[in-house]
């Protein structure tokens, strides 16, 4: 008896050993490359410092009572909001709407999947550019969509009020696909039973997908409105390769404006307050949404 | 006869539904395709035909020279030849880093497997932007500032916390049978990781990789940050350059776009099912 009970701690000692001989090199990453530079990042907001030189200068809260009162930092921050809000708007709808015409079609639309598939292999940086000279005042596709109507030439991202919604529409361009096919596989997900069983109670195609498929779909709906809102308060490459946060500060976003004053204007610790807000930001809401939405079962 | 007319009428409103769904999607199609178009043609067009005619111009001539000059520039093989290395090297240590932690999360019971897990839950919603200051200062201090090895440890470390979520469900549908088989024939812990779990894991860990793949192909914040000079810089940084060299060119861009686009869209067309999957794979993040 005696002897099983220490065969049987001897061999969870070797579990435990052997667990942690595998998990290892994650740990060690993580720690470093992760866990160990969020830590750094709260405490370099305490400091003033270039990122350059050794020297820190310690000086409390100063850099956190500036972010607090810094009007860039907000708008910036409500730039990110209305991304937000109308990314959903826009992306949600179109989604599902192509995600159940191909749903409909079957493999006979396959030509319209493959085609409005494309813009998600494009890298962010790549779309950035793009639209950078797709949308360029002179020789643009809008501009020159304008003048064949007999208009003028459009400036839309050289100006303030329009810049933010054409680099809105720029990402729901780049993202639609991606919840299109997310909700492709959420139909697809609903057994052939279920469909069949619709039809020959007399339900009409319409009928089918407004009653019964897309209650269905309510889980995934949700998912994706989740990763749609948490997506919307990262977003860097494209906003920065495309206007860089301008004209003024009408498309800056908190990550172009951490990234600016960190690496363009070397403020690390102002950059590093930036950042450290960003993260607290961004960890409520996730947490909140997430309760909101899975809260409801 | 009153059924009749209903069921005509039913008829003819199911042709208009199609018809407008029918409209809508061709509307869709133009949207997505027409930037394709104008960045593929533009390619083609001379220095200033843009300017000049507008973007609806055909290009008066074939002008390859563009796309001849993106190919024979030497800087372009640099960029692609470092995005082929990062990408090859980092796949490699992230798949096998990985699979290493995903085995004892999924098979083993020990005391602080449910922390381990969960910080590593926590650890996909990490904005990556909080890390990069700190990243930056300990990349100049271990000596590695402006070479692609900069960019190895940080693909992988970011990639990890998903890959591993991903794969610990995926073992845990690998049938425990298999693995008691074999620990009757005498393969230890260690041997079955290997003969049994991983071979059977190959199916996750393809979706893994192309997932983390084309992540790591087009990624710029930390290639950007960390790399200074052309010859250590990855591809989504040649179009930085080139943009820099050539911001009136557009052509001379779009051609290069054109080009950075290539290897996505001829994977997309070898194995479009099999890219779709992988390309959604972190899509479970939600």
């Amino acid at each position: 008896m005696n002897k099983k009970n220490s065969m049987t701690a001897k061999n969870k000692k070797d579990i435990a050993l052997c667990a942690f001989v595998f998990l290892l090199p994650v740990l060690i990453l993580l720690t470093t490359y992760l866990l160990y530079p969020i830590i750094a990042t709260f405490v370099n907001s305490f400091f003033q410092w270039n990122g350059i030189s050794a020297e820190k200068k310690f000086i409390g809260f100063a850099n956190w009572n500036k972010l607090l009162h810094d009007k860039d930092f907000w708008a910036a921050f409500f730039n990110n909001i209305k991304v937000m809000v109308l990314s959903l708007l826009v992306q949600m709808p179109i989604g599902i709407l192509l995600a159940t015409f191909l749903d409909a079609g079957g493999r006979k639309f396959n030509f319209f999947k493959v085609i409005w598939f494309l813009p998600m292999l494009m890298s962010a940086v790549a779309v950035g550019y793009l639209f950078r000279y797709a949308l360029a005042t002179n020789g643009g596709l809008i501009s020159s969509l304008s003048e064949l109507l007999g208009g003028k030439n459009v400036d839309l991202l050289g100006n303030q009020k329009t810049a933010l919604f054409a680099v809105i529409g720029v990402i729901c361009w780049q993202f639609i696909p991606f919840y299109m096919v997310y909700y492709l596989a959420g139909y697809s997900s609903i057994p052939e039973d279920v469909y069949e069983a619709a039809i020959i109670d007399g339900a009409t195609r319409s009928q089918y997908v407004t009653r019964i498929a897309l209650p269905l779909l309510v889980p995934t709906i949700r998912s994706a409105i989740i990763l749609s809102l948490i997506g919307s308060l990262k977003y860097f490459d494209l906003v920065y390769i495309m206007t860089g946060g301008g004209p003024g500060t009408s498309t800056e976003l908190m990550a172009t404006y951490m990234y600016k004053n960190s690496f363009v204007t070397f403020n690390m610790g102002y950059g590093s307050t930036i950042a450290a807000g960003m993260f607290i930001l961004i960890t409520i809401f996730a947490a909140v949404v997430m309760r909101l939405l899975r809260g409801k079962g | 006869m009153k059924q009749e007319i209903n069921y005509e009428n039913e008829q003819r409103k199911r042709t208009v539904a199609w018809a407008v769904a029918m409209a809508l999607a061709i509307i869709w199609f133009l949207i997505t395709f027409i930037p394709f178009l104008f960045m593929v043609l533009t390619g083609f067009k001379q220095k200033l035909e843009t300017i000049l005619y507008g973007a609806f111009h055909l290009p008066e001539t074939l002008y390859a020279q563009n796309y001849v000059d993106v190919i024979t520039d030497k800087n372009f093989w640099v960029y692609f030849r470092n995005s082929v290395v990062v990408l090859v090297i980092s796949l490699v240590i992230l798949l096998f880093i990985s699979a290493c932690a995903a085995y004892p999360l999924s098979r083993f019971r020990f005391k602080l497997r449910d922390p381990i897990y969960l910080l590593i839950v926590a650890a996909m919603s990490v904005p990556i932007h909080v890390t990069m200051i700190p990243v930056f200062q300990m990349t100049i201090g271990m000596g590695l500032y402006d070479t692609i090895w900069a960019l190895v440890p940080t693909s992988v470390a970011f990639a990890t916390p998903i890959s591993v979520f991903i794969l610990v469900g995926f073992m845990d549908g690998i049938p425990k049978e298999l693995e008691e088989a074999a620990d009757i024939d005498g393969c230890g812990r260690y041997a079955r990781f290997f003969r049994v779990i991983l071979p059977l894991s190959a199916p996750g860990l393809s979706t893994l990789a192309i997932y983390n793949g084309v992540n790591i192909w087009n990624e710029f914040i930390f290639a950007f940050t960390l790399t200074q000079s052309n010859e250590n810089r990855t591809l989504p940084l040649a179009l930085w350059n080139y943009q820099g060299q050539y911001a009136v060119n557009t052509p001379m861009i779009m051609a290069c776009l054109s080009l950075s686009v290539l290897p996505m869209i001829i994977l997309f067309i070898i194995m479009q099912e099999k890219l779709i999957k992988g390309m959604m794979a972190g899509a479970v993040k939600g």
